[in-house]
């Protein structure tokens, strides 16, 4: 009982590594300002289809990773993503009942609460030049690209035999 | 842990995360890489033999001017010999290629492939062929991340190479402007001065070149006189990039900070 449990974590990290790669990926600096939040796309994906194995602890590990890899203050996308994922663990039956739409709603609120945390954090440090507004501008675009994503990652999860 | 950012006792969590951040900006700059050796693959022969004529010429025209160099080098020891200050050379260098750039469009960094199992250290200086670059804030064991100049976080000290008129140069977060700070109106800087590094800031080593003035205006109604440049260095282009080593400890200056 206990090893059918835990299958697939490869899959897993597997995913989050290429969100990561997503993340750094040179992009021209127009399409830069609305590079999508891979990380947090991936994360509440997984957050609402396994919520007894990714949770909380998993948000603050990817974040922990994330604020690394961009060079972040160290705990800025650790707190916002596992606010994210708290939020997302909490909420997990509605969403996945939810039509379409509604998902992606939903979605772009999660992503722009978590990403309006981690400005927070950077406006506390002094290292914002932005307004928020642009902010919310990746998260409107991980909302769009969610269904693509949610499709992509619900392939995986079938193909690998996560649960 | 956020209070942590103002002290170092984070940064072996930081450093042990590299190992598992490396990889991907490794990857992360494959592609580009690829793209890079297809479209060097792909040049004709008639370019090669050209941009090979190109470089000897420029050869020859450096070379020239190492000569000339290597007789000013001597003559400036002889000199600070004779003021009895002691000989400052910036010996070893290291060469890195930058592997990725900060994806946040309000920072201006990028990531390097050096990092501190090449020797690396914060607070290092970094250069390309045009001049000052930027400094390194961040190691990881085998990345390096380099604050540029032209940060809205960075400052440092520079003097007009022409007169030794001493001023401090920060970014404004635009990757082709920088601005001198509080420059009173009558201070002899005008458009066209290069601004080199001073080492006052025990940062940067000494008499690199920085940027060059582009625009001095004067507003009645403001303290300061409006200086912007534009950095020597190829900000935005370089893919490759120098990282300099202080040959002898920091000496002790007097003053100069950021």
């Amino acid at each position: 009982m206990r090893e059918r449990e835990s299958r697939g974590t490869p899959a897993v990290i597997a995913t989050f590594f290429i969100a990561a790669l997503l993340t750094v990926l040179p992009l021209p600096e127009a399409a830069s300002l609305g590079r999508p939040e891979w990380l947090s796309l991936v994360l509440i994906y997984w957050v609402i289809a396994l919520p007894h194995r990714v949770g909380v602890l998993w948000g603050f590990a990817v974040g922990l990773f994330q604020d690394v890899l961009t060079g972040a203050v160290l705990g800025q996308h650790a707190v916002a993503l596992a606010l994210v994922a708290y939020v997302a663990i909490a909420a997990h039956k509605r969403i996945r009942v939810f039509p379409p739409l509604q998902q992606s709603v939903v979605i772009f609120l999660l992503v722009g609460t978590g990403a309006l945390m981690s400005y927070t954090v950077q406006n506390a440090v002094g290292r914002v030049l932005v307004p928020p507004v642009w902010v919310l501008l990746p998260a409107l675009v991980s909302a769009l690209l969610w269904r693509p994503t949610f499709s992509l990652l619900r392939w995986t999860r079938r193909r690998f035999l996560v649960r | 842990m956020l209070l942590d950012q103002r002290s170092d006792h984070v940064q072996p969590l930081r450093f042990a995360i590299g190992y598992l951040t490396a990889p991907v900006h490794y990857l992360a700059h494959v592609p580009s890489a690829m793209g890079q050796w297809a479209s060097s693959q792909a040049v004709s022969r008639a370019d090669l033999q050209s941009e090979n004529n190109h470089l000897e010429r420029q050869i020859m025209i450096l070379q020239q001017r190492v000569q000339r160099l290597a007789v000013l080098e001597a003559e400036n020891v002889r000199l600070r010999e004779l003021l009895n200050s002691s000989a400052e050379l910036d010996a070893r260098v290291l060469a890195a290629e930058i592997i990725g750039i900060e994806p946040d469009p309000s920072r201006q960094e990028f990531v390097i492939n050096k990092g501190g199992h090449a020797g690396v250290y914060r607070g290092q200086a970094v250069l390309d062929a045009g001049g000052l670059l930027g400094q390194v804030v961040d190691i990881g064991p085998l990345t390096a991340r380099v604050l540029l100049i032209t940060d809205a976080s960075h400052a440092l000290s520079v003097q007009v190479n022409r007169n030794g008129v001493r001023a401090i140069l920060a970014g404004i977060g635009q990757p082709d402007r920088v601005r001198l700070l509080f420059v009173p109106d009558t201070a002899d800087i005008i458009e066209g001065d290069l601004l080199v590094s001073t080492g006052l800031d025990q940062r940067f080593p000494r008499g690199y070149p920085v940027a060059e003035v582009i625009r001095v205006a004067h507003d009645p109604g403001a303290p300061f006189a409006i200086v912007e440049a534009r950095p020597t260095a190829n900000i935005d282009r370089a893919s490759h990039v120098l990282l300099v080593e202080r040959a002898a400890p920091r000496r002790e200056r007097e003053g100069g900070a950021q």
